[in-house]
């Protein structure tokens, strides 16, 4: 296309051009793309900027906007940091959001695959309304469900515990990853398990041997995700947690964190910075994967 | 090959195990049976129980009597809950169609021919994976009465004279959730409608605009009809989350002031856990469901949709 030579014309000129040439120009690309592109990445990201900065920023920066620009740093300090990593219970928070986010992973997986490679290709009778109430199930808020599963959690007896996060996110992580993996499952060639089937293979065997190889990308898809939202939940953990030693980094942070009306802005930034950089880390290495399982929920 | 996973010495249970290979409904069932173990045990048992608790006067550590409609006739008659259900349509309105809008505007700005595409693809998505909670500590550092960085930025451009109280107004603080909220939201409707956006063959707009369509047109009459059955599944999803929103309130303002941000989902928590009543907590959670049936049906017929146009099977 003539991009560039016609980029230097006058405006009167442009208005010519017809068809697709027309977000060709340099100038109208840099206005119509460009710009607003620049202002979303810009909005997006500046939270997290501004999270990053004042982690390192010393006390006596934080709120003095007269002698320091507030958008930068002098001489950055690990101070908060070191408050947060020594000094409280962050560490022991980290330790059970990964755990919990771990077991619950596992087990929703395990769960999920047996659901999903029935639903798909054992085809029970039933299975498609089976397929049908899993969807269903996924649209079920916690919001909704905090409140009885506290009741059942205190009932038999894992209030306060690990055990009570690692056994109520599945209820979002299960129907999810069944979701997804269906739509794996239903991609793998069905003359593939029927050949093996003639050989004699046992369904356990076809599942081990030829659907769970294949289905790789759709288990990390749904492993990642899956991680993500447990690292993420926060009602069941408040609801289900009390003592400090047994909560997770977004509960601890605000519950510990903040106190009072001095709000150490410095460490709570801190705290809210490590406890998304795990995230952030494993997403930037599985950036595709994660993008397919978002969509892969929506486009069914 | 098949005795090979049982022991091969018992001839008798190696056809048993064949047997029960072949009853795809017992394998079915065994199969199904973690999942529906972890579901019936964990959503469905509480989402009876929850209606059942909603008709309770149980408190926290006290098991409670049925008393049939007692709680939602308290509920039809409190100021709190009537300003709670309007908060709650007037946050997922207001925050739907701007995501709804912005989104769509991200997502055809990402599908343009763009330098490191993939590259902004991923850090746009940022938003939407970092812990909500965390991100919202973010806000509410930014949304400070006194040392809230847009308001200096704002006051240094001498645009306002004093600080904006961005979570001490009712108004400024309604506001304030919205966009923290809308902030969180792109992402996911963005991504999700590119993805949409890319299942569009390139030769019908090419078609479109030989014909002598428009950009505008070409956008209306190709590109939006195209990509209607997921905007109707990617904003089901949206408005249910944030319908049932509950972490961004709980951070930013806690309800307040005077309840101005008070959705059902906080409601219910406050009424519920630290106020006792789970009750009626579970009443206000309950109250929720009627708005989350309209949305899941309009899902349903959303993804109907989607398999005629697309003549699928299944």
């Amino acid at each position: 296309m003539n991009t560039q030579d016609s980029s230097a014309a006058p405006d009167e000129l442009r208005d010519d051009a017809e068809g697709m040439s027309y977000l060709s120009h340099l100038p109208r690309r840099i206005v119509v793309i460009y710009l607003p592109l620049a202002i979303f990445v810009f909005v997006l990201l500046f939270p997290f900027y501004w999270m990053a900065i004042t982690a390192v920023k010393p006390n006596s920066q934080l709120t003095d906007y007269e002698n320091y620009s507030p958008f930068w740093v002098v001489g950055a300090t690990l101070e908060h940091i070191n408050y947060l990593l020594f000094q409280t219970s962050y560490p022991g928070w980290l330790w059970n959001t990964i755990l919990v986010s771990v077991a619950s992973t596992f087990l929703s997986l395990f769960a999920s695959v047996f659901a999903a490679y029935a639903i798909e290709r054992v085809r029970f009778t039933g299975a498609r309304t089976t397929g049908l109430l899993i969807f269903l199930a996924y649209l079920v808020p916690p919001s909704i469900l905090f409140i009885p599963l506290a009741f059942i959690v205190f009932n038999i007896g894992i209030y306060d515990s690990r055990f009570a996060l690692i056994f109520t996110y599945p209820t979002f992580l299960i129907p999810f990853c069944t979701w997804l993996l269906m739509g794996y499952f239903r991609s793998i060639p069905y003359e593939l398990e029927e050949s093996a089937l003639v050989d004699g293979a046992t369904r356990w065997q076809i599942l081990r041997r030829i659907i769970l190889p294949l289905a790789v990308p759709g288990l990390i898809s749904a492993g990642i995700f899956a991680f993500t939202l447990s690292w993420n939940e926060f009602i069941y953990a408040l609801t289900f947690i009390q003592s400090s030693e047994n909560k997770t980094i977004p509960v601890g942070v605000l519950t510990e964190l903040v106190r009072g009306d001095i709000f150490e802005w410095g460490a709570l930034m801190a705290g809210a910075l490590f406890g998304s950089l795990p995230v952030v880390i494993l997403y930037s290495f599985f950036v595709d994967h994660y993008v397919s399982s978002m969509t892969g929920a929506v486009k069914e | 090959m098949a005795s090979r996973s049982s022991p091969g010495a018992i001839s008798r249970s190696g056809s048993l195990l064949k047997r029960f290979n072949n009853s795809r409904n017992a394998l079915g069932f065994v199969f199904m049976l973690p999942a529906a173990i972890f579901l019936l045990g964990f959503l469905t048992y509480p989402l009876g129980l929850g209606v059942w608790l909603g008709f309770t006067d149980t408190r926290i550590g006290r098991a409670g009597d049925f008393v049939g409609l007692q709680n939602y006739f308290y509920l039809m008659d409190d100021q709190v809950f009537w300003l709670s259900v309007f908060n709650t349509v007037v946050y997922t309105l207001v925050a739907s169609i701007l995501k709804f809008a912005l989104g769509l505007w991200l997502a055809l700005i990402l599908n343009e021919k763009l330098p490191f595409k993939s590259f902004f693809r991923a850090i746009v998505l940022l938003p939407w994976v970092v812990p909500t909670v965390l991100s919202a500590l973010a806000f509410w550092w930014i949304y400070d009465a006194q040392f809230s960085i847009l308001s200096w930025s704002l006051m240094k451009l001498g645009l306002i004279d004093q600080p904006i109280n961005f979570l001490g107004d009712p108004f400024n603080a309604r506001v304030s959730v919205i966009a923290a909220n809308v902030w969180r939201g792109i992402p996911f409707v963005a991504i999700s409608l590119l993805a949409g956006l890319q299942t569009i063959p390139v030769s019908l707009q090419e078609a479109a605009s030989l014909d002598g369509a428009t950009p505008w047109k070409r956008f209306r009459y190709v590109t939006l009809p195209m990509l209607t059955p997921i905007i109707a599944v990617v904003m089901t999803f949206s408005v249910l989350f944030t319908f049932t929103d509950f972490q961004l309130i709980y951070v930013l303002t806690k309800g307040g002031p005077v309840n101005a941000t008070h959705l059902m989902a906080t409601l219910s928590f406050q009424r519920g856990i630290p106020g006792g009543q789970l009750g009626e907590g579970a009443a206000i959670a309950v109250a929720m469901i009627p708005f989350l049936l309209a949305s899941i049906l309009f899902s349903f017929f959303g993804l109907q949709r989607r398999k005629w146009q697309q003549g699928g099977a299944d």
